[in-house]
């Protein structure tokens, strides 16, 4: 009998890896525990084990091939005594046409469970300085990180894992080597402690990048990040302020469950002498990130894991930034006005497509990029032409950036609204494990949707 | 060590005399309200910050809790605008934004003034990594109460400090109490000049109602930091002679043990050795006093007199 083996998930977002090295070939004797390849994932190399036991009978993919599916079968074990019924060559060609496919269906991103779509919007189709060529979202964060450092010597980044590991999700790879351990600098796993250093270090006048491995672990550091950076400028009377950046990955990931799931736009949007970033794209990731990097106050900077993968053009000029405070029409419609930002832009877009389609309505889509300060005249603009409003975000419901959205809305823009304001929301408890309970727990398309027909008035 | 000069015990005392004087006064303003909010005060720590004042470059760094105004007058702050901070006035350090627990002057290193137990520890470390990172050879004093000493981040910035090296001195002022907590019944283990022990940091207990043993103390703390050997913890043994803010009655004490510690008053330490050594006269010492308490009457005035800040301000400086 023979068994094959599977291209292993090696994290919770890994939908594919490459095929670094075999450390097995054709004809070896394997044991369970044998070290059988090396394998690329989106956040490292690792070794995999045998969990079986027999002789190599084929080895499906060579070294150095890469995006082979999770679960692919790539190689086969067993008695070779017995027939096998594989032919290499065919088995080959199938993978890389069912590759293909796959690809189609799901273009350009990781996470096999987002349904996520990247069309530049027109306003970046624009720029002149579009790159022809596109890179991942984590890929922009690196080299605008990378090129702010270039700049000014008092540019550093500190964190868990940024410097020798490159990243626990590779956002800082090739940092340590090009800038070195004075400005790259691996923290124990002590939030708390070297969130207040890094604000220390800011008042003084450098210019840290603080990561946190996720910003649930920025719960720890909070006292630091308000207490002491946000308040102190106003404090001091305009004496000490804080340049300051906190990023990392908000949000959920995939099936991290509710203590590594859980956003906190809405909790830092609530504060006073903080600025909150969240980028959609690799395009307004590079712009704002260095806004937010030369700004001379505190920045929180809320990445999304799932969208680490996204690819898209950018703007390479070093100096391109993108304005904090102001949104991106990322679509421009005259039926409803949808507002999002970070990964539920992908969703909105989608639904966007769905609606024309199916409702024939034209969603104006409205990517916040700015959480604080909130660009509020983008907003009303917007629905003082649709009439109609659904605010579509990964928080919890109570006091989200949308009820505040909401709130801005019915003050400013009474008398232009046709139906009441509608909020797409994560559902109002602790993220469940369950990869069912997850989908149900987050935002969908059929959410944004269901939506944007009640502020329609279509049953 | 350096040798203290005659001036050098002249500038002790004024200072000392100077931060009683002062806290005596930013009482008397309190009783009559035109101090709000919480007002700790200083009398009987005068001392410490004295002491290590002594040691001081002007370029280096201090960072200290809401028991502050001594702290400032000891940075050779004017105690006008100190003063004018804890009436809350526009001529304040902080503008009157900040009020007593937070008081800041970036142009004399002097980065507050901190309202959250503990916080100013991590902070502190962060100036004294900035001071390294750009090759000076300063070092930022970071002060902690004891109460503090029981608080996590500190000890996240004790290891830290010592992992990276930083020129960070840190001074527990132990005054005994954390608020109305005795260290005992808060502190398992009541030495904390060893709590660096396990990070590789010295430390050392000192009499702080002893101004020589504090500059004694600091001199050599201050010369181990700034040679980059990392951080160094001096633990100053002292005493608040009031209750924690001025609204308490410190009913958790007797009246024997503060009479205790009044007897060794730092103040008259410092004049009893001035005439011993006869570096001035009691008729000179009388006029120090008279011009301390002019002074200090002169800065209530002044904070009293200064306006409140305008209704604009309400908006200012919360972005740069």
């Amino acid at each position: 009998m023979s068994t094959e083996i599977l291209m292993p998930a090696l994290s919770p977002t890994m939908t594919e890896g490459n095929l670094s090295k075999w450390l097995i070939k054709k004809g070896d004797t394997v044991k369970a525990g044998d070290l059988i390849a090396e394998i690329e994932t989106d956040k490292a190399t690792m070794e995999v084990e045998a969990v079986d036991e027999g002789v190599v009978l084929d080895l499906l993919f060579k070294e150095g091939e890469a995006n082979i599916p999770v679960n692919k079968a790539i190689a086969i074990i067993g008695d070779p005594n017995e027939k096998v019924e594989v032919k290499k060559e065919a088995s080959i060609e199938k993978v890389i046409e069912e590759k293909k496919i796959e690809k189609n269906i799901e273009p350009k991103i990781e996470n096999k469970k987002t349904d996520i779509i990247d069309t530049p919007s027109p306003k970046i189709e624009e720029d002149r300085n579009l790159s022809s060529e596109e890179i991942t979202m984590r890929q922009a964060l690196r080299d605008t990180m990378a090129e702010e450092m270039r700049k000014d010597n008092k540019v550093f980044i500190l964190g868990e894992e940024v410097a020798e590991y490159q990243g626990a999700y590779k956002v800082t790879q090739g940092l340590l080597q090009e800038f070195g351990k004075e400005r790259v600098l691996d923290t124990p796993i002590s939030e708390h402690g070297f969130t207040g250093l890094a604000v220390g270090a800011a008042f003084k006048g450098l210019r840290p990048i603080l990561e946190f491995m996720t910003f649930n672990f920025s719960m720890q550091a909070i006292d630091q990040i308000i207490n002491s950076a946000a308040k102190t400028l106003y404090m001091s009377g305009g004496q000490i302020n804080c340049p300051i950046v906190f990023r990392g990955p908000n949000g959920a990931a995939a099936q991290v469950a509710a203590q590594h799931s859980q956003d906190f736009s809405s909790w830092y949007s609530q504060v006073p002498g903080l600025k909150v970033i969240a980028p959609s794209t690799p395009y307004n990731a590079k712009g704002l990130l260095r806004s937010a990097i030369s700004d001379p106050n505190p920045v929180i900077f809320l990445e999304n894991e799932i969208l680490y993968g996204l690819k898209g053009p950018v703007n390479n000029d070093v100096n391109f930034s993108i304005p904090i405070g102001k949104a991106n029409i990322e679509k421009e419609g005259k039926d409803l006005t949808i507002v999002t930002y970070s990964i539920m832009l992908q969703k909105s877009k989608e639904a966007a497509l769905r609606l024309k389609e199916e409702y024939n309505l034209d969603a104006e889509i409205i990517d916040l990029q700015t959480l604080r300060p909130l660009d509020t005249e983008t907003i009303l603009n917007s629905v003082k032409k649709t009439n109609r409003l659904i605010t579509v975000e990964e928080s919890w419901p109570f006091g989200s950036v949308g009820s505040e959205i909401a709130n801005i809305v019915q003050r400013d823009a009474f008398d232009y609204l046709d139906s009441p304001v509608i909020k797409v929301n994560s559902a109002d408890v602790p993220m469940p494990y369950a990869l069912s309970l997850e989908k149900l727990y987050l935002p969908q398309v059929d959410d944004i949707i269901n939506a944007a027909k009640k502020v329609s008035y279509i049953k | 060590m350096k040798k203290l000069q005659k001036a050098d015990y002249i500038k002790m005392y004024s200072f000392m005399l100077k931060i009683r004087r002062f806290e005596e006064r930013a009482a008397q303003l309190y009783g009559m309200g035109k101090i709000g909010g919480f007002c700790h005060l200083y009398i009987g720590q005068e001392a410490v910050v004295v002491g290590i004042l002594m040691t001081i470059d002007k370029n280096d760094s201090v960072v200290t809790t809401y028991r502050d105004h001594g702290h400032m007058i000891a940075r050779g702050l004017d105690p006008k605008r100190i003063m004018a901070e804890l009436t809350g006035r526009e001529d304040g350090y902080s503008a009157g934004k900040g009020g007593s627990m937070h008081m800041f002057s970036k142009e004399n290193n002097f980065y507050g003034g901190h309202g959250i137990v503990g916080a100013q520890v991590p902070i502190g470390t962060g100036i004294a990594f900035t001071h390294k990172y750009n090759g000076e050879k300063n070092i930022c004093r970071t002060y902690i109460g004891d109460g503090a000493m029981n608080n996590g981040q500190v000890f996240e910035a004790f290891n830290l400090a010592a992992l990276w090296k930083l020129p960070v001195l840190y001074i527990i002022e132990n005054n005994k109490y954390g608020m109305g907590t005795s260290v005992d019944r808060a502190a398992a283990g009541l030495d904390l000049y060893k709590r660096g022990e396990a990070f590789g940091i010295p430390g050392e207990k000192v009499d702080g109602m002893n101004v020589f043993s504090v500059i004694e103390a600091a001199d050599k703390a201050g010369k181990y930091v700034r040679e980059g050997n990392g951080p160094y913890i001096i633990e100053v043994q002292t005493y608040r002679y009031r209750g924690h803010s001025m609204s308490d009655p410190a009913k958790y004490r007797t009246k024997e043990e503060l009479d205790n510690y009044k007897q060794t008053d730092p103040i008259e330490i410092v004049k009893a050795e001035i005439l011993k050594k006869k570096i001035a006269t009691n008729d000179e010492i009388e006029k120090i006093n008279k011009d301390t308490l002019e002074e200090i009457k002169n800065a209530a005035e002044f904070a009293t007199n200064s306006p409140f800040p305008k209704d604009s301000e309400l908006y200012t400086d919360v972005y740069l």
